[in-house]
């Protein structure tokens, strides 16, 4: 039998070489929480072990019970009728055995009937799904709201929602976008008000929202009457009982099993999540960077979906007398495809891992500082995650993002005109991968949001490390082109910094961008081919590749080329 | 009412991945060289035992007779859910054929005892006999019921259930206890449940207690069997000793079945004869059919 898990060399390697200990170490409280639940790990191999058996059973649901319903799914889609959504049968069931099989509250601490994974492992069976439905990992991914919760709701507010979200009654939502605030969530105007008894209450309009008849919805609100910027947004909890209406649900190009809703808020009970005013400063943010991370499963998922249904349809479909995989044409662009699928799965989970850092190191500092620890060290473990993140997430969301359309193109190209027909899944990877890089930020707000860290150079300290590593003799000829792309990248920074001028800096970002997060992962996939061989030509093409499009980018910015935008007008009307 | 359930599991080869070594000159299967895996009508056996249980309470109790390595399915079948799990191994099982298993079997369940119901698979997947089931029901002296496709209900101490005949199917009740061989599209097994998984992992059987004792003086196996059995992850393990079983009926020698050979036949198409779809064409068809001992 299938499984997604088992089957995937590449995911199985950074399964093996996932170095988590500190990060698992503490997700456990030092393993003190075997004392208390039997099915927690007593030890690290012993957590490794157990994240193992759980994705091979992830894997397993995710080849053998949800990818065969895919298809059905994507046709039917979720449907709405009376005012009410109904999932597509295979939908329902997937999530009923997901549910059953505890999968549901995988970064949910035991006290809630969580598994109280570290969010690396979770994002690894989040690209399992995704891989066998990339519409139902909008459902099941969603446990991280549940996080979200946990992490900063109250007492009452854990113990009422999570157990439930953890045995899969409940599902959530996260009601942010408004029809006026999309990528600009500052502009929401839905209000959450209170009674001289101080209960909130929420009224106003949601639209887009993913799940939005889920049974319980995370909504960002304004609370501070008169504010009109994020100060004056705060979050809050509700059930979703019949003062919240679905209006409509969205037809969509892809993702169909998953029901976009816009939603009504009647004077809708209501709980405040944290403290006032940092709805979308504090928690939001917490929330949508797990989100971009999360739309970084989902695309690796499609991506590497993609990538077997072109390879298997070349090695199957014979032309001019051969399987059209002998055409050295066809095998190089799904050598392409799997050199971008396994560089982007490299740098995911090194983002991951990063997340799960940041995310510990915070709680540990919080933890320190109510016992009268001292904070220092972990403060500065804390600062440099942060840093980090604050870089790596959007960077993945974009590359990800990019990257999975791109490879469903070519899956799409590489199946000739059948692949344009319905009847073979490329058809539908191609259209669910299109919403990747639009959903929870637009690839253009990604390189705003990576900008800084290419500005402050934000991993210029582990490239450095890297770059000035000793590697093994064919290694160390793509460690030139490494040293390259850095020059070539600090040119292009200083030309962009001397010029002073904001539109030339905003649009030659993505370039910048590109060639920085190029670097940071050409290092990585080098530091993987002097350990591992078998990774060594993978290394090659990207390193090439990305050589050469730094050289190319580098002629753009230098050329002056984006200085014409001073005359959009005249260009465009 | 609590109805008390027992499951015979079997570990079976992986017969969808066979190759040419797997066959031994003697005609048996080398499973060393095959994947062990969990027989899937047993799976959808315990399924059913499973669902009776969220139905009406009362206990599973799973149990297999094979090598040590079968505590494997063992695991398995408390991750899905199973309360207790049992290994009957010893060396003296070994070889046996479907007599010599039922009767095993069925000595270890009247130790067992306390049970409403007996699921079993309808066949294992090696040997494809389907006599396990039916002769155990026999040796235990119970109604049985086989080819299963639905537990309609249990009330009343009796089962009715659905069962799948040539043609059509028939519903039959039977008062408990009782034994019941099942389909495997019978019902989709319930997936293992992480926690238990997490929990069972460590679940050991005597064999491998004793195993992890070898070569090291400071465990003792009953201190480390105790141990075990507090933390509930012990799994009860039963020998020839435990059993007072007669050596005689067990493994090879309690086995007549004897492979007399075994031979691969390949089906390909022969000669065919044409009838003309005519009175007579049709009458010269039955005269053929009767010739061939197909017809009369």
């Amino acid at each position: 039998m299938p499984n997604y898990f088992l089957d995937n060399s590449d995911l199985l390697y950074h399964f093996e070489k996932l170095n988590i200990r500190e990060v698992v170490s503490l997700y456990e409280d030092n393993y003190k929480q075997a004392e208390k639940y039997s099915y927690a790990p007593v030890n690290y191999e012993d957590a490794i072990e157990n994240y193992r058996k759980i994705l091979e059973v992830a894997g397993d649901l995710a080849a053998n019970y949800i990818a065969p319903t895919a298809a059905a799914v994507d046709e039917v889609g979720a449907t709405f009728h009376d005012g009410k959504v109904t999932y597509a049968e295979g939908t329902q069931k997937s999530l009923e055995v997901l549910a059953k099989a505890e999968l549901m509250g995988m970064i949910i601490p035991r006290e809630y009937e969580g598994l109280n994974f570290p969010t690396t492992i979770y994002m690894m069976s989040v690209e399992m799904i995704s891989r066998a439905d990339a519409s139902l990992m909008n459902i099941y991914g969603l446990q991280d709201i549940a996080r979200t919760l946990a992490q900063f709701g109250d007492d009452g507010q854990k113990e009422k929602y999570l157990p439930k979200f953890s045995n899969g009654e409940y599902t959530g939502a996260m009601a942010l976008t408004e029809p006026d605030a999309g990528s600009d969530l500052q502009a929401v105007k839905l209000s959450a008000y209170q009674d001289e008894k101080g209960n909130w209450f929420l009224r106003g309009v949601k639209r887009f929202i993913t799940n939005g008849n889920g049974e319980v919805l995370l909504v960002l609100a304004r609370t501070e009457v008169g504010t009109k910027d994020a100060r004056g947004l705060s979050m809050l909890v509700c059930k979703a009982d019949e003062t919240v209406i679905v209006r409509r649900i969205e037809h969509k190009l892809g993702i169909n099993g998953s029901p976009t809703c816009e939603l009504q808020f009647n004077d809708t009970p209501a709980e405040l999540v944290g403290s006032r005013r940092f709805g979308l400063l504090k928690y939001v943010i917490y929330l949508m960077n797990r989100a971009r991370v999360g739309i970084g499963a989902q695309s690796l998922g499609i991506a590497q979906a993609a990538y077997e249904e072109a390879l298997n349809y070349a090695k199957a479909r014979e032309q001019f007398g051969t399987p059209i995989y002998n055409l050295p044409v066809i095998a190089n662009m799904l050598i392409e495809m799997k050199t971008t699928l396994e560089a982007h799965r490299s740098l995911f989970y090194d983002t991951c891992v990063w997340l799960d850092r940041k995310e510990m190191y915070e709680i540990e500092v919080e933890k320190l500082k109510a016992e009268k620890k001292s904070v220092a060290e972990m403060n500065d473990k804390l600062k440099e995650a942060s840093r980090i993140l604050a870089f790596l997430t959007p960077l993945t969301k974009f590359f990800l993002t990019e990257g999975v359309n791109k490879i469903a193109y070519d899956g799409m190209q590489i199946h000739g005109g059948t692949g344009y027909m319905k009847e073979f899944s490329i058809e539908r990877l191609f259209r669910d991968a299109r919403i990747t890089n639009i959903y929870e930020g637009t690839t253009q707000l990604q390189i705003v949001a990576a900008s800084g860290g290419v500005l402050n150079d934000a991993v210029g300290e582990y490239i450095g490390k890297w770059l000035g590593a000793d590697y093994k003799g064919s290694i160390q000829d793509l460690l030139k082109y490494l040293l390259e792309m850095r020059e070539v990248f600090s040119e292009c920074l200083s030309f962009i910094k001397a010029k002073k001028d904001t539109s030339y800096q905003d649009i030659a970002m993505k370039e910048l961008v590109e060639m920085y997060g190029s670097l940071y992962v050409g290092c990585l996939l080098l530091r993987e081919a002097n350990e591992d061989s078998k990774r060594l030509f993978t290394a090659r093409r990207f390193v090439l590749d990305s050589h050469a499009k730094a050289i190319k980018n580098k002629e753009l910015i230098m050329s002056g080329i984006y200085s014409d935008i001073l005359h959009s007008d005249t260009i465009l009307i | 009412m609590a109805i008390n359930s027992i499951v015979m599991v079997k570990q079976v080869p992986d017969t969808a991945n066979i190759s040419g070594q797997v066959m031994k000159d003697d005609g048996t299967v080398n499973r060393a060289l095959l994947p062990a895996i969990f027989n899937h009508e047993d799976r959808v056996a315990l399924e059913l035992a499973l669902q009776v249980q969220d139905t009406h309470g009362g206990r599973v109790t799973v149990v297999t007779m094979g090598p040590p390595r079968a505590s494997d399915v063992l695991r398995e079948c408390l991750y899905m859910g199973a309360d207790e799990a049992i290994l009957i191994s010893d060396r003296k099982f070994a070889g046996a054929d479907t007599l010599a298993t039922s009767y095993v079997l069925s000595e270890a369940i009247n130790k067992i005892g306390d049970y409403d119901i007996i699921f079993a698979g309808r066949q294992a997947i090696d040997g494809d006999t389907a006599q396990v089931g039916p002769q155990t029901a026999e040796k235990l002296n119970l109604p049985q019921i086989t080819y299963t496709e639905e537990i309609i209900k249990v009330e009343n101490g009796k089962l009715t259930a659905k069962r799948k005949i040539e043609g059509g199917y028939e519903i039959l009740s039977s008062k408990l206890p009782v034994l019941v061989t099942v389909l495997k599209d019978a019902v989709s097994p319930r997936p293992y449940k992480a926690r238990r998984i997490m929990t069972y992992k460590n679940a050991k059987t005597l064999l491998e207690l004793e195993k992890m004792t070898e070569g090291n003086s400071l465990l003792y196996i009953d201190q480390l069997k105790e141990e075990y059995i507090a933390k509930k992850l012990y799994i009860k393990t039963l020998t020839m000793d435990d059993l007072k079983l007669d050596v005689e009926r067990c493994g090879v020698a309690g086995s007549p079945t004897k492979v007399h050979k075994v031979e691969s036949v390949v089906l390909g198409g022969g000669k065919h004869d044409m009838f003309e779809p005519s009175k007579a064409g049709i009458g010269d068809l039955i005269d053929k059919l009767m010739v061939d001992h197909i017809f009369g």
